[in-house]
């Protein structure tokens, strides 16, 4: 979620003052969802922080951790490996998808709107599929020599090109990078055609007077007009990116070695599989503060950007 | 447009038109396929529909689609009633502790399940609800909850004042305001967020893994999953049971798509 959007309109409702009918009544209204928010997310916030702090196999005694979890991790080669790839597939889940959702957003605006609103459909269509059912469709295409992919590749004379696509240890995070890029472009180019169209015609006008070009338009007029989106949109693949764990687990379960593991899935593996449940819990505090680190430092520098 | 920029802009779509569709008319010819020995096409014209009934008995398909159905049929409408209920308050009604509360809800749009789930699974196994619907039904309603009652305040929010002092004025208690004026109103925002929801229990996948492990009541996307890792491959049974967990949502986007589309653009992208 973008809370980053959330916070800043709820900041600014506060300002708007006081509004609606006074009621104490509100608060039967509103208790369900509190008690379902208080259960099933503050509480267990709380007890992972707790957790994260002792030594647990999951069932007999805990014993007092400290931040020995957290050392622990520091020098975990998994773990170690896990965030470097979840750095590396920022690349996937960030970059491109932006620059194509930039490049399609803005062909988009172009057509006209019978054939836009089709065509959106057609290319948001990745993005609602379960990522499970994404990797493993992806995982068949992939099959080495007799997929899909590699079939293609023959069909069209490069079958020198064929490869254990999932299977290598240098090609294994880009082919899987390939299909984070597949699954979230398809967001990007929705938020940024929200917000081309929400930029004057009179700022292309005026550019197209000054005998700008295309290029010159899209890079003057619309990429400054959707500095909001696009930090939307960082802030969202970054997460994602970070978050990454259907995909992986499908697609790869980390392997070949360490080559695709990712933070969620050493969580998932220390406290559901070693039973390790304290630093598994160490993991997943430490990928809830980088979030809300990357939720916070986006806000503020929108904030000063609508100043 | 010059015929230049014209011929881009062709360019640019087809092929994103392309990258977006091959892999989803790839899978779903290899389900059709009669025989695939290694998960490629041999025939694009040789079409059947039988590798359908190899994956439902093969892939339990009707059992994980039950359950899934199950946990969709219960959660999605208690998450969207009590989402409903709270932006109608946050949104039409003023009390002390409104701003803090809401805030509240705002500060865990940032929660994500990886940060939860851990205790999440003791507790609901303390209270010895693990492996049974409840766990999954429960924790998804308490996650909709986010995202849920901001995007329904901000709803509520936009109805007018007026309309709401003249139903007082008409002694309409506050339910009957809620019921008969504030509600129909923001019907649109409701059944687009239901949509969503819809969406993402369907699709979820980590949190349905850890809670449940008998094979009858596992959801379709932690069936599929399990299929995929048995021993003997079958591509085509396999291509067929993607193709059978996409489909409930993806059907839902055909026909919905204006609300899916209009739900993530304005932010809805789930934590």
């Amino acid at each position: 979620m973008n809370g980053e959007v959330a916070l800043a309109r709820s900041k600014r409702r506060a300002k708007a003052g006081a509004h609606g009918e006074p009621r104490l009544l509100a608060f039967a209204y509103i208790a369900p969802a509190l008690l379902a928010l208080t259960v099933v997310l503050l509480v267990p916030l709380g007890i992972t922080v707790w957790l994260s702090l002792e030594h647990w196999a999951g069932v007999g005694h805990m014993t007092w951790a400290g931040l020995a979890n957290y050392r622990v991790l520091l020098h975990d080669s998994f773990v170690n490996a896990a965030v470097k790839n979840a750095l590396r597939l920022t690349i996937f889940y960030s970059v491109f998808p932006i620059v194509i959702g930039f490049l399609i957003a803005s062909a988009l605006a172009r057509v006209n709107a019978r054939l836009r609103t089709p065509l959106r459909a057609l290319l948001f269509l990745p993005a609602t599929i379960a990522p499970v059912v994404v990797a493993v469709g992806w995982r068949l295409i992939y099959t080495p020599a007799t997929g899909l992919l590699d079939q293609v590749l023959r069909g069209i004379g490069l079958s020198s090109l064929s490869q254990d696509w999932l299977g290598s240890f240098n090609l294994a995070l880009p082919s899987t990078g390939v299909v984070a890029t597949w699954i979230e472009y398809g967001l990007v180019m929705v938020l940024f055609l929200a917000g081309i169209q929400k930029i004057p015609d009179e700022l292309y006008d005026a550019a197209r007077i000054d005998g700008a070009g295309h290029w010159a338009e899209l890079w003057h007029v619309t990429l400054p007009g959707l500095r909001n989106e696009l930090m939307v949109a960082i802030v969202v693949t970054v997460i994602a990116s970070f978050r990454n764990f259907d995909l992986v687990y499908n697609l790869t379960s980390g392997g070949p070695g360490t080559a695709t593991d990712v933070p969620v899935l050493e969580v998932y593996r220390r406290a559901f599989q070693y039973g390790d449940v304290g630093s598994g819990a160490a993991l997943g505090v430490t990928i809830v503060a980088l979030i809300a680190v990357i939720t916070l430092v986006a806000l503020a520098i929108t904030r000063r950007w609508l100043r | 447009m010059t015929k230049r920029e014209l011929w881009v802009t062709n360019a640019c779509l087809t092929i994103a038109v392309v990258f977006a569709l091959a892999p989803v008319v790839g899978i779903v010819l290899v389900a059709l396929q009669v025989t695939s020995p290694g998960g490629g096409i041999t025939s694009l014209t040789n079409l059947t529909l039988h590798n359908f009934s190899t994956a439902w008995a093969q892939g339990y398909m009707s059992d994980s689609l039950r359950s899934s159905a199950i946990i969709v049929a219960i959660s999605v409408p208690t998450a969207t009633l009590c989402c409903t209920l709270a932006g109608y308050a946050f949104g039409t009604m003023r009390w002390p502790g409104r701003g803090p509360l809401l805030g509240l809800f705002v500060f865990a749009l940032m929660i994500p399940i990886e940060g939860t789930l851990i205790p999440i699974y003791f507790i609901w196994r303390d209270v010895g609800i693990v492996d049974t619907y409840w766990a999954v039904i429960l924790t998804e309603v308490g996650y909709s909850m986010p995202f849920g009652v901001f995007w329904l305040s901000q709803a509520f929010r936009g109805v007018p004042r007026e309309l709401l002092e003249a139903a007082r004025i008409d002694r309409a208690s506050t339910w009957q305001t809620f019921r008969l004026v504030a509600g129909p109103m923001c019907m649109p925002a409701i059944t687009t967020l239901a949509a969503l929801q819809f969406m993402w229990v369907w699709n979820d996948f980590l949190m349905p893994l850890v809670m449940i492990s008998s094979q009858g009541r596992l959801t379709a996307t932690v069936s599929l999953s399990f299929f995929q890792g048995e021993y003997v491959v079958n591509y085509t049974a396999l291509a067929a049971a993607s193709v059978i967990v996409a489909l409930p949502v993806v059907t839902a986007y055909i026909f919905l798509q204006r609300k899916f589309i209009a739900g993530f653009a304005s932010g809805a992208v789930k934590a």
